[in-house]
C-alpha cells in the first residue's frame, strides 16, 4: 500500500535532528567551513541523538533496527543543517553499517559495541582512489592472499578522519573483485598522509592514505572467507549519499526563497517576478520527485531486494539535483550568493563533491 | 509508514489493463493516427462492456464504499498510465465521465452528482467533457465571456468554448455534457465563473469545428458554440447558493478544485507515454547488444548508458510525484501543490524523454514505421492542456511562497 509519510517515530527523529542542525549545526558551519573543523563537542552532541545506533540492535550495541529508510529521511535532516558536520557525525557508521550487513557474526560482535556504546569514536572507510577513472567496482587498490593473511597495497584518498579513527574499513580488489578488509589504523604499512584540500568539505577532515605491503590476519576481511556482494555496499552508499544530498539542496532552496521574498528590487521583493518565482517553484519541485526516487531506494534495501537500478536513478537524480537547486540558489542571491557570508557558496562547493563521494556515507 | 508497494487491487487491474493495451490500443494506434477524426468504436465499445464486466468503474474519479483506505485515485492513475502507455489518443476516447464528471465531482452538489453522473454506469458508452477555453481566454481563465442569464427556471447560455477534449464524443456521438465555465457577472472576473452543465442535444448547443492536431489525434478536440442555449436552472453546480452573484464559493475556486483532482490524472496519462518510449528505446537497443551498466560510476559510462538512465530519472521521479499527488487526494490531504508539480514535471520529463529518445535512435525513431516520432507528437500536449507548463509553475511557486494571484501575477 503506497504511502508517502514517515511514520510517528520517524517524525519524531526527524524534528530532534531538525533542531539540532537548525541551532547547532546551521550555526557553527561557517566557522567551521573557515577554520577546518567542528568542535568536537558538537560532534559528541550530533552523535548522541543516535542516528546510528538507532539503526543497529541492542545486542550488537545499538538501540533499534535497521531501516535504510529512516537513515536517509535522518540523512537529509543532518545534511541540511551541514554536509561536513553530517559527515562527521555519521562517520562510525561507514564501518558500522557494512559490519552490520556484511560482516561475521565475530566481526559484529567485536567491532560494533565498542563503536557504539558511549561517546563518539571515530571510524572510516576508505573507498576512493584518486584517478579521473575512480570505479568502485574496479579498484586499483589491491589485495592479495599470502598464507593465512590478506596483503593490501594501494592509494586511497577522500578517507574521512583517518588520523584519529580507530579502525579503516578499506576496499581493495581481490582477484580483480571489490572486497573489504577491517584496518587498524596502527597496522605497519599504513601512512595516513597530509590533510586533503578540497574544493568543499572544508570542515570535514579527510586525507590520502598509502598501503604499502600491509599485511592484516585472515579474519580482517568483511563477511570472513565467503567476503561479500560489494554491489549491496554500493548500493548502500549511493542511497546515503543521495538523501544527503536532498538535504543540502533543500538547504540552498529555501534559504534562497526566504531571501527571495525579502530583497527588494524595483520596488518589489525579487520573488513576485516570474523569472525568480519560476526558478524557485522548480527547484521546490524537482527537491519533492528527487527525494520519492530516494525514499524508493531506500525502502528498496529494506526489503531485501535488488536496489541496484533503484540506488541508481536515486544517485543520478540527486547528483544532478545538487547543482541545479545549489547554482540557482546562488544565482537567485546575485553578488550576495557569491560572497561567503551566506551559506549558499558553501553549499554548491560542497554539492559539487557528491558524485565523488562514494563511501563517504553508508546507511 | 513510507511504502511503495502497489496495491493488491491495482496491481491486479493493471494486468489486466495491460493486456487491453497491448492488444486493443497498440494495433490500431497508427491507423488513428492518420485517420484522424475518425471514431475509434471498437476500443470505445471495448471498453464499456470491459469496466461493466469487471466493475472497473467509469472513469469519473468516484469512491465506491469499499473496505480499507481510500485508493480510488491512485487506481484512476494507475488506469490512465497503463491506457496511455497503448495509446494516449484512444485513453482520451475511453468511456466515462472524464473531466466533465471530474468537475461535477468537484464542484456538484450530492444530488448532482447521482442526477449527473449515473448515466457512465449505464450499457452504452457515454462520455463527458469540460469546455473552459474561448478564443481570447486561455491561461488566463477568469476572462471568459460566455454568459449565463437566468430566465425564470432556466439559464440562458451564449458564448464559444474551443479545446474541448472529447466535445464531439461526448456531446454528439453519445449522451453525455459538457461542464460549461461562464460568467454571471462579466464585470466580476473570476468571482463570476461558474460551471453548467450542458447535456448532449440541447438546443442552441453546436459542436462547430474539429482541430487538426500535432497528436493525440484519435481523440477529438472541438469547438462548442453556445447560441441562446437554455438549461434547467437546477444544472448550475453547486448549492442554489452559486447562483447569487455576490458568492465566489464555487466559481473560480471550483474551477481550481477540478484542476487540483484531474491534473495528476493528465500527468498520468504523460507518464504512460513516457513508459512506453523508455522501454522501447531499451528493448531496441538491447537488440544492438546495448546494456545499461547502473552499477557503474557516470564517468565510466557511455553517452547512450547516460542518456538513458536520465529518461530513467525523469520518468521515475515524475511518475513517483503523480502517485504523491493522487495518494494524497485520496487522503484527502490539499494537494493544490503537489499537483501542480506533478503536473509541471510529468509535462517535461513526457517532452523531454521523447525529444532525447527520437534523437538517440536518430533515423529509426524518426521514421514512421515505429510509434516513437507519433509519441513525440502526442507527448507535447501534456505540457499544455490542464495547465500549461507556465501555468503550474505559478501555481506552484504561489503556493510555496505564500502569494495570493495579485502578489505574484
Amino acid at each position: 500500500m503506497y504511502s508517502f509519510e514517515p511514520s510517528e517515530e520517524q517524525r519524531m527523529l526527524i524534528d530532534a535532528i531538525h533542531k539540532f542542525a537548525a541551532k547547532d549545526l546551521r550555526e557553527a558551519a561557517h566557522e567551521a567551513d573557515e577554520s577546518g573543523a567542528f568542535p568536537e563537542a558538537l560532534i559528541g552532541k550530533g552523535w548522541e541523538l543516535g542516528v546510528v545506533q538507532a539503526s543497529i540492535p541492542e545486542s550488537l550495541g545499538g538501540f533499534g533496527e535497521h531501516s535504510a529508510v529512516t537513515g536517509v529521511l535522518a540523512g537529509e535532516e543532518l545534511a541540511w543543517g551541514d554536509l561536513a558536520g553530517a559527515m562527521h557525525i555519521l562517520a562510525p557508521g561507514l564501518l558500522a553499517f557494512p559490519v552490520l550487513t556484511a560482516g561475521t557474526d565475530e566481526q559484529k560482535q567485536k567491532l560494533l559495541p565498542p563503536l557504539l556504546e558511549g561517546a563518539y569514536r571515530a571510524a572510516t572507510a576508505a573507498w576512493v582512489e584518486p584517478f579521473f577513472d575512480f570505479d568502485p567496482s574496479e579498484l586499483r587498490t589491491t589485495a592479495r592472499k599470502e598464507g593465512d593473511s590478506y596483503v593490501i597495497d594501494g592509494h586511497k584518498c577522500f578517507v574521512p578522519l583517518a588520523d584519529r579513527a580507530e579502525h579503516l574499513l578499506v576496499f581493495a580488489a581481490l582477484d580483480g573483485r571489490t572486497q573489504a578488509f577491517v584496518v587498524p589504523r596502527t597496522t605497519a604499512g599504513v601512512t595516513v598522509l597530509e590533510r586533503e584540500g578540497n574544493l568543499g568539505l572544508h570542515a570535514l577532515p579527510t586525507f590520502e592514505v598509502k598501503f604499502e605491503n600491509c599485511k592484516l590476519p585472515a579474519t580482517a576481511r568483511l563477511g570472513g572467507e565467503a567476503g561479500f556482494d560489494p554491489l549491496v555496499l554500493l548500493n548502500t552508499t549511493r542511497v546515503a549519499l543521495a538523501g544527503m544530498a536532498v538535504g543540502v539542496s533543500r538547504a540552498a532552496y529555501e534559504y534562497a526563497l526566504d531571501y527571495a521574498k525579502d530583497r527588494v528590487q524595483f520596488g518589489v521583493p525579487i520573488a513576485q517576478k516570474q523569472a525568480v518565482a519560476f526558478m524557485l517553484a522548480e527547484m521546490a519541485t524537482e527537491i519533492d520527485a528527487t527525494r520519492m526516487l530516494v525514499w524508493e531506494a531506500a525502502w528498496t534495501l529494506d526489503k531485501g531486494l535488488d536496489a541496484t537500478h533503484a540506488a541508481a536513478l536515486a544517485k543520478t537524480g540527486a547528483d544532478d539535483l545538487t547543482m541545479m537547486v545549489t547554482d540557482r540558489a546562488v544565482q537567485i542571491l546575485g553578488g550576495h550568493g557569491y560572497i561567503r557570508e551566506h551559506p549558499v557558496e558553501l553549499w554548491m562547493r560542497n554539492g559539487r563533491g557528491f558524485p565523488m563521494f562514494t563511501g563517504l556515507a553508508m546507511v | 509508514m513510507i511504502d511503495f508497494e502497489m496495491p493488491s487491487p491495482i496491481a491486479k487491474q493493471r494486468v489486466m489493463l495491460q493486456t487491453v493495451a497491448e492488444n486493443m490500443m497498440r494495433p490500431v494506434s497508427r491507423h488513428m493516427d492518420e485517420h484522424e477524426h475518425e471514431i475509434p468504436w471498437d476500443y470505445i465499445n471495448f471498453m464499456q462492456g470491459a469496466m461493466r464486466a469487471t466493475s472497473a468503474g467509469s472513469l469519473a474519479p468516484q469512491e465506491k464504499k469499499r473496505e480499507g483506505p481510500r485508493l480510488g485515485y491512485q487506481i484512476l492513475a494507475h488506469m490512465i498510465e497503463t491506457l496511455s502507455w497503448g495509446d494516449a489518443g484512444l485513453y482520451l476516447c475511453t468511456p466515462g465521465g472524464g473531466l466533465g464528471a471530474a468537475a461535477v465531482e468537484a464542484t456538484g452538489t450530492p444530488e448532482q452528482k447521482e442526477r449527473f453522473l449515473k448515466r457512465f454506469q449505464g450499457d452504452s458508452p457515454i462520455l463527458g467533457c469540460m469546455a473552459m477555453t474561448e478564443p481570447q481566454a486561455g491561461s488566463d481563465t477568469s476572462s471568459i465571456r460566455t454568459t449565463a442569464v437566468r430566465d425564470g427556471d432556466f439559464w440562458v447560455l451564449n458564448g464559444e468554448k474551443i479545446f474541448v477534449t472529447a466535445g464531439q464524443k461526448s456531446l454528439v456521438e453519445t449522451k453525455g455534457f459538457a461542464v460549461v465555465w461562464a460568467t454571471i457577472d462579466p464585470k466580476a472576473g473570476r468571482a463570476g465563473m461558474r460551471p453548467f452543465v450542458v447535456e448532449a442535444d440541447t438546443p442552441g448547443m453546436t459542436v462547430t469545428k474539429l482541430e487538426h492536431k500535432l497528436g493525440i489525434r484519435a481523440s477529438d478536440t472541438a469547438s462548442v458554440v453556445l447560441q441562446d442555449c437554455r438549461i434547467p436552472f437546477g444544472n448550475i453546480l453547486g448549492s442554489a447558493e452559486v447562483a447569487k452573484e455576490k458568492t465566489t464559493e464555487t466559481g473560480f475556486k471550483g474551477a481550481m478544485a477540478t484542476f487540483d483532482a484531474t491534473r495528476p490524472l493528465v500527468s498520468a496519462s504523460a507518464m504512460g507515454i513516457a513508459r512506453a518510449t523508455v522501454e522501447l528505446v531499451k528493448e531496441l537497443l538491447a537488440q544492438q547488444g546495448v546494456t545499461i551498466r547502473y552499477h557503474l560510476p557516470r564517468q565510466k559510462l557511455t553517452h547512450i548508458e547516460r542518456e538513458v538512465i536520465d529518461m530513467e530519472v525523469m520518468l521515475r521521479s515524475a511518475w513517483l510525484l503523480v502517485l504523491k499527488a493522487v495518494w494524497m487526494a485520496d487522503q484527502r490531504l490539499p494537494n493544490s501543490a503537489e499537483a501542480s508539480m506533478s503536473k509541471v514535471k510529468a509535462g517535461d520529463a513526457v517532452t523531454k524523454i521523447t525529444q532525447r529518445a527520437v534523437e538517440l535512435l536518430g533515423p529509426v525513431a524518426y521514421s514512421r514505421k515505429l510509434l516513437l516520432e507519433k509519441w513525440f507528437r502526442d507527448a507535447k500536449i501534456n505540457d499544455i492542456f490542464e495547465g500549461t507548463g507556465q501555468i503550474n509553475r505559478l501555481v506552484v511557486a504561489r503556493r510555496i511562497l505564500g502569494y495570493s494571484s495579485r502578489e505574484l501575477r
